[in-house]
């Protein structure tokens, strides 16, 4: 039992023990903050498993910006609780049959794989292959042009970066495009009907503050 | 001899529990928010996956891929809030049976 062994089981209890409460908590903030506990305890497991880029991006993105929106709506929507309000479906049963069976599919399908687990080559991990053309001089006199792939040992971020902007340019600036898209999207969705008039689209509480504004001029005149 | 960690076979029986999890709140919780919220679980737990063989096979492909998948998290997640907004304006309620209009 070394020191990575115990992260893996103590974060790995904690990150399935919190994703349990994120789907049973009534409240959506109580959920919201264990989602967060989750995605802290995944980000150390990726650690773990020699990815600390994507550690940082995960809780840069989830547990930084994805959360932060999260708890944004939960606080603008501020539902009220009733005692008596159901926060199951009336087919959670089934629900769960469902997520067990999948559980176990997954788990038969796990366990009964061979993994020929061996020990990987961490430096590939962590090392970006540059091509470089070579001229050699073959011992006929005649010169051809030879590719020499050149691995260097850098860092794991280097390693992903370099991947991303060289094998992957285009998925990349899919990926950006797609955020654009989203981002447009959300707006369009999100934003209220700007030509309606303001009784129909202002909230309860601002029309009730006007109301109240009104009266009291109406009462300073007076 | 180079340190032991854990093997990919936890890891995978790690992301199918957090999986699994995940499509069980899906189903069952009536908020929008929560459900929205079990959704990036199952998210994380495809990233598990990817992240766990990239280290199996010494391949960069699973992390960078890792990174895709956030991306459309995130992307999902910002469009699916202004949704739920949307609708609670529509609704005052983020209950999902009450979003039935289109069934038939």
């Amino acid at each position: 039992m070394n020191a990575a062994f115990l992260v893996f089981f103590v974060v790995g209890t904690i990150a399935v023990a919190s994703s349990i409460l994120v789907v049973a908590m009534r409240n959506p903030v109580h959920s919201a903050l264990f989602l967060l506990l989750t995605f802290l305890c995944v980000a150390i497991l990726f650690v773990v498993k020699d990815a600390e880029f994507v550690a940082a991006v995960q809780v840069l993105v989830y547990a930084g910006g994805i959360m932060v929106l999260f708890l944004f709506v939960v606080m603008l929507i501020n539902v009220r609780h009733l005692p008596d309000d159901r926060t199951l479906s009336r087919f959670w049963k089934g629900g769960v049959g469902v997520g067990l069976a999948i559980f176990l599919l997954l788990a038969t399908v796990v366990r009964t794989g061979t993994y020929h687990e061996q020990n990987p080559n961490k430096k590939l991990l962590r090392s970006t292959a540059s091509h470089r053309v070579r001229k050699v001089t073959n011992p006929d006199g005649s010169v051809t042009r030879k590719r020499v792939v050149r691995h260097r040992t850098v860092g794991n971020s280097e390693a992903v970066g370099m991947a991303l902007y060289q094998d992957y340019l285009v998925p990349f600036e899919v990926a950006s495009l797609f955020l654009l898209v989203a981002m447009i999207g959300a707006i369009v969705i999100g934003k209220r009907e700007l030509s309606a008039p303001e009784e129909e689209t202002s909230p309860d509480f601002i029309l009730k503050r006007m109301e109240t504004e009104k009266d009291v001029k109406e009462a300073m005149s007076a | 001899m180079p340190e032991a960690i854990p093997s990919t076979e936890a890891y995978l029986m790690l992301s199918g529990t957090l999986f699994a999890v995940g499509l069980i709140g899906v189903i069952i919780r009536r908020n929008m928010i929560t459900v929205l919220m079990a959704i990036e679980l199952m998210m994380n737990a495809v990233n598990i996956n990817l992240v766990a063989f990239s280290h199996r096979f010494a391949s960069l492909e699973g992390q960078v891929f890792t990174i895709f998948v956030i991306t459309v998290a995130a992307g999902e997640a910002a469009v699916g809030l202004a949704i739920i907004i949307q609708l609670y304006r529509l609704k005052s309620s983020i209950n999902v049976d009450e979003a039935s209009e289109l069934n038939g």
